[in-house]
């Protein structure tokens, strides 16, 4: 299959988060999506001791022609999906450019060392201003939010998904995301894929 | 569910190296497969396993490295292709056998050792290079620099392998292993090999079967005749290339993951028509003739590979000894310090390395976009360390150790290992652990501190290991324990997994790698056969687990044991909801005006446990809490209260 022009080849996304959210399940879900389509993919991810509560983010690389090195260079990110704010503004902050597009679930999760007073969470109003400062456009997705309102926070990870769709900057429809994710998931398919069509929805309202 | 059996040749699929690896491994034809799990090599066995049934293969998690690749060869003399894999510093574990194995040689299947490195030690004790070992050692190795030929490669190799004897390595690191890319799956084989142990061969009046690995000077020649058939394999193979113009004014010389990261560099500095790039598959021994042709014609030549200057030396001393150059080229990398010789490289180290060389200057992003994100993020990011799980049995037990320790008051002190209990040197587990090398190497170090009473010592000592780290290295340390009398405190960690690797079933857990059920080796039956005093506690009940501790410590005498039982929470919660309701009654937190000093959030560290600022006391932040309980039990004025759900 012939893939669909890319805005920009090699398109580089950024997923970032804390170990434990769902960063790799994304980015997988997502990697899959796209090799279907007929692009080449290449993900780089944290693994291992940094997945237990530490910050994590998967690197996707998607061209029309080749295979990319699992690393974006600092600087060259495209999209950036965050799924916990300080963990965005940190890839912003090394990753970020004047044309990078920020997709942002507002819910803070404490390091230990806030709790534990060696450091402080900044004000969480200041921050989504310093986000918009470094970001060409921002779209706020409280997925948190939303998904214990359906009954567990873990429905935030096809929310996500859902807002990455609904953005359009990746070449990916609900049509070819949908299946993915009901062979990726072994449990709750029905609730995650609600989730995954409120998240479209909630998008399309809250671009700004 | 790994998708790594796919019967659709053509199709394209998103694989981690590792799974690529094992897709080639089928394809070959593989029929047995054997490893301890090691990051970041874990999922090589993990996949196939998942396939065992339906290819109609053999897969199973080994105690240990070594005994991996025995049992690997042991199919290969049988005539089954056969696969060991491991992370870097298995090859350590395995290497005494691996010596002896080049000398045998290997059977009528072909037989890989696969072994993936770890730079920057992101998951691991240390970091190292294992690409020496094929020098060292005299063993055909090759390196894929992208995901399709993680899988070619492998299923090439296994025909090299066979047709020469020999044992052949396949390293790879974590940035090719772990990380996912596009793979065209080939045809999987339809014919299965039938298992004969051959014992016959042309020597026979000599020795009584092939595998025996003397006399060695001869076995040893005859390994050098199999490299050489090696090296005019190598010199066609269709893992090396060069891409760029016919006279570079730099040449890159590069292998695995620095091929991807060379080719962004050079593209994103737009340097295709001046920058040459010579990418090896075949790394040991090496393509002479193939790399003759390049290395002549570029006046510089910059080495890119991680870790060791493997390349770079071997290259350099074949050029040495070559009579075609007038003049030799500037040689830049590890020794001229353009890159570094330890942890991982990136496109970006690669930019600056050929920006460096080249007098270039390389701007991604405006100078005051820099500067203003840089001065965000000291001023609104703050830091992220690891930490156990919520609802990990491992911070209840090092809060036990820290309390049974000080109520013991002779400063005594923990050593420990590699795992997920590793975070004990930090605040995770309280700065419990004192010493932290390769797997096992807490209860042997025990050994020596215990027996040092002599001299004056008297502190008690506590070895802490995981469960499958007991069966994989810590047994022979305990026998030594018991047979010389140290004293010291054998803590086995016992979470039912192998946690830090993803949850690998262990010889205690009673089930195999292809998931079918099998005998339990009880930890504690053969810790009481050996004669040791053994306990096994409930981390959770802090109280019986501190004053457990303290009576062990107090007694003395030789090794003892206790065994920490208490399913890793990732795996117990995969099965069942969250025990307990956790909550803090905000009418009896005092919060600052408690003696406490926030033992709960600033001392026991669960990520579960947060400070409400505003209303200054603390809080369960409901997204992250597990459950588990066990704040409530240290909160002095018990304001946390968990009620059972």
């Amino acid at each position: 299959m012939k893939p669909k022009r890319l805005s920009k080849d090699p398109l580089n996304l950024i997923i970032t988060g804390v170990g434990g959210q769902g960063n790799v399940m994304i980015s997988l879900i997502v990697g899959k999506a796209l090799v279907q389509a007929g692009y080449f993919v290449t993900i780089g991810e944290t693994y291992g001791a940094s997945q237990r509560g530490g910050p994590v983010m998967s690197h996707i690389r998607i061209s029309e022609h080749t295979q990319y090195s699992p690393f974006i260079p600092d600087g060259c990110a495209d999209i950036i999906l965050g799924m916990e704010p300080v963990e965005t503004l940190r890839m912003l902050s090394k990753y970020g450019n004047p044309n990078v597009v920020t997709i942002i679930n507002p819910r803070p999760i404490y390091s230990i060392d806030v709790t534990g007073g060696q450091a402080s969470y900044p004000d969480l109003n200041e921050l989504m201003s310093v986000v918009r400062k470094l970001s060409a456009k921002v779209w706020v997705i409280n997925a948190t939010e939303e998904a214990q309102k359906m009954g567990s926070a873990m429905f935030a990870n096809s929310f996500l998904i859902g807002a990455l769709v609904a953005s359009k900057i990746l070449p990916l429809k609900r049509e070819s995301v949908e299946p993915v994710l009901r062979e990726t998931f072994s449990r709750e398919i029905d609730a995650n894929i609600l989730a995954f069509n409120k998240g479209m929805e909630l998008t399309k309202l809250s671009a700004t | 569910m790994s998708g790594i059996a796919i019967d659709a040749p053509g199709t394209s699929q998103l694989f981690i190296g590792n799974e690529a690896i094992a897709r080639g491994a089928l394809e070959a034809g593989v029929g047995f497969a054997a490893a301890y799990p090691g990051t970041p090599s874990s999922e090589i066995i993990g996949s196939l396993a998942q396939v065992a049934k339906e290819a109609g293969i053999y897969v199973e998690w080994s105690v240990n490295e070594i005994v991996a690749l025995e049992a690997a060869a042991g199919a290969s003399f049988a005539g089954i292709r056969a696969l060991a894999a491991m992370k870097q510093n298995g090859v350590n574990v395995a290497s005494d056998f691996l010596a002896n194995l080049v000398m045998s040689g290997t059977g009528r299947g072909g037989l890989l050792l696969i072994h993936c490195d770890d730079p920057s030690a992101i998951s691991s004790s240390n970091e190292q290079d294992t690409r020496p070992i094929a020098k060292w050692l005299d063993i055909p190795l090759v390196e894929p620099g992208d995901f399709q030929e993680a899988k070619d490669m492998t299923k090439w190799l296994f025909d090299l392998s066979e047709e020469l004897g020999t044992i052949c390595l396949l390293r790879s690191v974590t940035r090719i292993a772990h990380a996912r890319g596009n793979v065209k799956l080939g045809e999987l084989p339809k014919v299965k090999p039938k298992a004969y142990f051959d014992q016959t061969h042309d020597l026979k009046n000599v020795m009584p079967t092939k595998y025996i690995p003397v006399p060695s000077p001869v076995r040893h020649f005859f390994q050098h005749m199999k490299l050489n058939r090696a090296r005019e394999k190598f010199e066609i193979a269709p893992f090396n290339r060069y891409v760029g113009p016919q006279n570079p004014e730099l040449l890159l010389i590069t292998c695995g993951s620095c091929w991807l990261y060379s080719l962004d560099a050079v593209k994103a500095l737009k340097l295709e028509d001046r920058v040459g790039i010579l990418k090896l598959g075949t790394i040991w021994p090496l393509p002479e003739k193939f790399l003759e042709q390049y290395v002549t014609k570029a006046p510089k030549i910059l080495f890119v590979e991680e870790i060791d200057p493997f390349l770079e030396q071997s290259v350099m001393e074949l050029i040495a000894g070559l009579t075609s150059l007038d003049h030799y080229p500037v040689f830049y990398g590890k020794r001229s310090g353009h890159l570094n010789a330890y942890g991982e490289l990136n496109p970006d180290m690669v930019i600056k390395a050929i920006s460096n060389i080249l007098g270039l200057t390389y701007q991604p992003r405006p100078v005051e976009y820099s500067s203003q994100a840089e001065s965000f993020r000291k001023s609104h990011v703050p830091e992220r360390s690891m930490t156990f799980c919520p609802g990990c049995p491992h911070r209840a037990t090092f809060w036990a150790i820290k309390n049974a320790l000080k109520l013991d008051g002779r400063n005594g002190f923990v050593t420990g290992d590699i795992g997920c209990y590793s975070m004990a040197i930090g605040p995770a587990g309280f700065f419990q652990v004192r010493t932290m090398h390769c797997m096992g190497a807490g209860a042997g170090i025990a050994n020596g501190l215990g027996r040092l009473g002599q001299f004056g010592f008297d502190q008690p000592v506590l070895a802490v290991v995981g469960d499958s780290t007991f069966y994989h290295a810590t047994i022979p340390a305990l026998v030594n324990g018991i047979y010389n009398q140290s004293n010291f405190i054998l803590v086995i960690l016992d979470n039912s997994a192998t946690a830090m690797t993803g949850f690998q079933p262990h010889p205690g857990t009673g089930i195999t790698a292809m998931g079918e059920p099998t005998k339990v080796v009880s930890m504690e039956a053969l810790c009481r056969s050996l004669g040791a005093r053994v306990e096994v506690c409930d981390p959770f009940d802090l109280k019986a687990t501190t004053a457990t501790l303290l009576d062990m410590m107090t007694e003395g005498g030789g090794a003892k044991v206790i065994i920490m039982r208490r399913e890793c929470e990732l795996v117990r919660s995969k099965k069942q909801d969250a025990p307990y309701k956790v909550y803090v009654d905000q009418d009896k937190c005092i919060g600052e005006d408690c003696g406490c000093d926030r033992l709960c959030t600033r001392v026991f560290l669960c990520p579960g446990l947060v400070w409400d600022k505003k209303a200054g006391k603390s809080r369960i932040d409901e997204v992250i809490c597990a459950g588990c309980g066990v704040c409530a039990d240290i909160c002095p004025r018990g304001a946390i209260v968990k009620e059972a759900r």
